[in-house]
Parts: C-alpha cells; sequence; structure tokens
C-alpha cells in the first residue's frame, strides 16, 4: 500500500512539473521546472529499483544536460523576460492532438493485457550483471554498441567544437593578419568593405 | 512491490510523452523544444525500465536500452546546444520562426 502511493506521489510530481516545464514563459523557469521533472524520474527509476539507471540518469541529465540548457539559456536569452504567448489557434490544436495520442495510446494499453512474469521473480538489477554484460563478446553480450556509442560521443564531442567554433573574421572588419598577405600579392589598393569581405569569407568556407 | 500494475506506469509515461509532445508544438524556441524532447525522451526511457521489470525479470535489456538511450540523448543535446549557439551567433534569435535561411 505504501508503495503505491509513493508510486502516485512520483507519478503526481514529475507529471505536473512536465506540464509546468512546458507551460511557462519564463525560459530559465522552464529549465528548473524541467530538472524537478528529470529528478522525479530518476525517483521512479529508485522506486522501480534500478539504482544504477537512476544514478546515471541524475548524473547524466540533471548533472549535464540541464545545466548545458541553462548555459545555453545563459548565452542566448534575456532569462528574465517572458516569452511570448502561442497563438490560441496552436495551442488549442496542440491539445487536441495531444489528447487524441493519449486517448488512442491509453486505449491501446488498457486493451492489450499484458501477462506479467512469474510474480515469485524478483527483477534485481546488480551493477556487476550491468557490467559483465555490456563488455561481454559472446552472445548477448553488448560490447558493440558500446564500442559504436562511444565512437558516437567521441564524434559528438568534435562535432560540437567544431559547430560552436567562434569563425575567424569578426564583425570588426579585416581580420589582421590578412591584411598584408593581400596586400603582397594585389599591391596596396583601397582595404575591402566589411560586406566584401563577409562574401568572400562565405565563399571560400 | 507488484501492487501497481504495469498499465500505470505505462499511462504515466505515455502522459510524459504527450506533455513533451504539446511543449514540442506550441514553443516556438529552440531551447525548450530540446527540453520537450528529453522530456519525450525520458518517457521512453521509463517505458523500457518497465516492460523489463514486469515482463522479462530475468533479462537486462531494457536497461541497456535505458543506457543507451540517455548516452544519445546527451551527445544530442550537446549537438544541438552547440547549434542553438552557433545559430545565435550568425541571427541573434533562436526562434524558429526566425531561422529561414533554407527556405528558398
Amino acid at each position: 500500500m505504501g508503495t503505491q502511493i509513493i508510486f502516485y506521489l512520483i507519478s503526481a510530481f514529475v507529471l505536473g512539473t512536465g506540464v509546468l516545464a512546458v507551460t511557462t514563459r519564463k525560459i530559465f523557469r522552464s529549465a528548473i521546472w524541467l530538472l524537478f521533472s528529470l529528478v522525479g524520474v530518476a525517483a521512479l527509476y529508485f522506486w522501480m529499483q534500478v539504482e544504477f539507471i537512476a544514478a546515471v540518469q541524475i548524473i547524466v541529465y540533471v548533472g549535464g544536460v540541464v545545466v548545458l540548457i541553462i548555459f545555453s539559456i545563459f548565452l542566448t536569452q534575456k532569462s528574465g523576460s517572458e516569452m511570448p504567448k502561442p497563438p490560441v489557434k496552436r495551442t488549442v490544436f496542440a491539445v487536441l492532438a495531444v489528447l487524441l495520442g493519449f486517448a488512442f495510446s491509453y486505449r491501446i494499453i488498457a486493451e492489450y493485457g499484458f501477462t506479467p512474469a512469474t510474480p515469485s521473480k524478483t527483477f534485481t538489477v546488480p551493477v556487476s550483471a550491468i557490467g559483465e554484460q555490456m563488455l561481454d563478446t559472446k552472445q548477448y553480450g553488448f560490447v558493440l554498441p558500446f564500442e559504436v556509442v562511444s565512437m558516437l560521443l567521441l564524434a559528438a564531442m568534435i562535432g560540437c567544437i567544431v559547430i560552436a567554433m567562434k569563425a575567424k573574421p569578426t564583425e570588426k572588419g579585416i581580420p589582421v593578419e590578412k591584411l598584408p598577405v593581400k596586400e603582397l600579392i594585389n599591391g596596396p589598393e583601397k582595404p575591402l568593405t566589411i560586406q566584401e569581405e563577409l562574401s568572400m569569407e562565405e565563399k571560400t568556407t | 512491490m507488484n501492487t501497481v500494475p504495469l498499465t500505470h506506469i505505462l499511462f504515466v509515461s505515455t502522459a510524459l510523452f504527450f506533455i513533451g509532445m504539446y511543449g514540442l508544438f506550441t514553443r516556438r524556441n529552440l531551447i525548450t523544444m530540446l527540453m520537450a524532447i528529453e522530456l519525450m525522451l525520458n518517457s521512453v526511457n521509463i517505458n523500457f525500465v518497465a516492460f523489463n521489470k514486469y515482463l522479462y525479470p530475468d533479462k537486462l535489456n531494457g536497461v541497456f536500452f535505458t543506457l543507451f538511450i540517455i548516452t544519445i540523448a546527451a551527445a544530442e543535446a550537446a549537438v544541438a546546444i552547440a547549434i542553438i549557439i552557433n545559430l545565435y551567433r550568425n541571427h541573434h534569435s533562436i526562434d524558429v520562426e526566425d531561422t529561414e535561411d533554407l527556405k528558398y
């Protein structure tokens, strides 16, 4: 009975903070509500006795993704100002689509009739079992996805650096170190305007 | 522990998924859309763990799927935020209505 109540409390917490995260009009508050929602999901994992997943959820999401989101908010937004309200038409149709989808999925889940496994079995996830199966090269091992995902993380890391790297020419005008080379080749002529310089850069990159 | 039926957990995760979908539909700011996507990914993770726990308690495959989804979600968030910052640098706005360089 107690665990049931805990489950419904956690679910209400997750759903309530999730709704607030997608409806608040201040973007920073939205990020904080998302943080609460993710902590609630971690609590749900604790309730389901998969402590390792809960720990990973807290470390990666709460410690990584949300912090990243908050930093990007600070870099790009006025975090105190309110976002514009979505138009009524869009809200109405979004609510309709969401309710329809939820009703559809609800009906499918309710009608399906899952048969649980033998109830005597308890579900325990020791970390050692996860580690052994993760690095197993035999039939049910996950070493290939493990390696693939490590390559994906490396690629994502390099890609992030390349994408977010600041381009060399700034908006102040002609880069300082380029000017002497041009003068050497073309001789002294009128310096390029900012527009020409920018268009030239766009062609070369 | 098993007094809560599996369907209730599935209802919770479905509701979370559609909350994320609502956010994705109504928001026009890239960062908030990214947050909505994170909510949706989390709801899928809950599903995987719940199925693993209730239907196949002697296996660990749902847990592995969850781990890989979390990893890929982290990579995806990092790349998305790099793109958002680059976009902000070029357009001074991260509203999807303002990004129309690929339109014509």
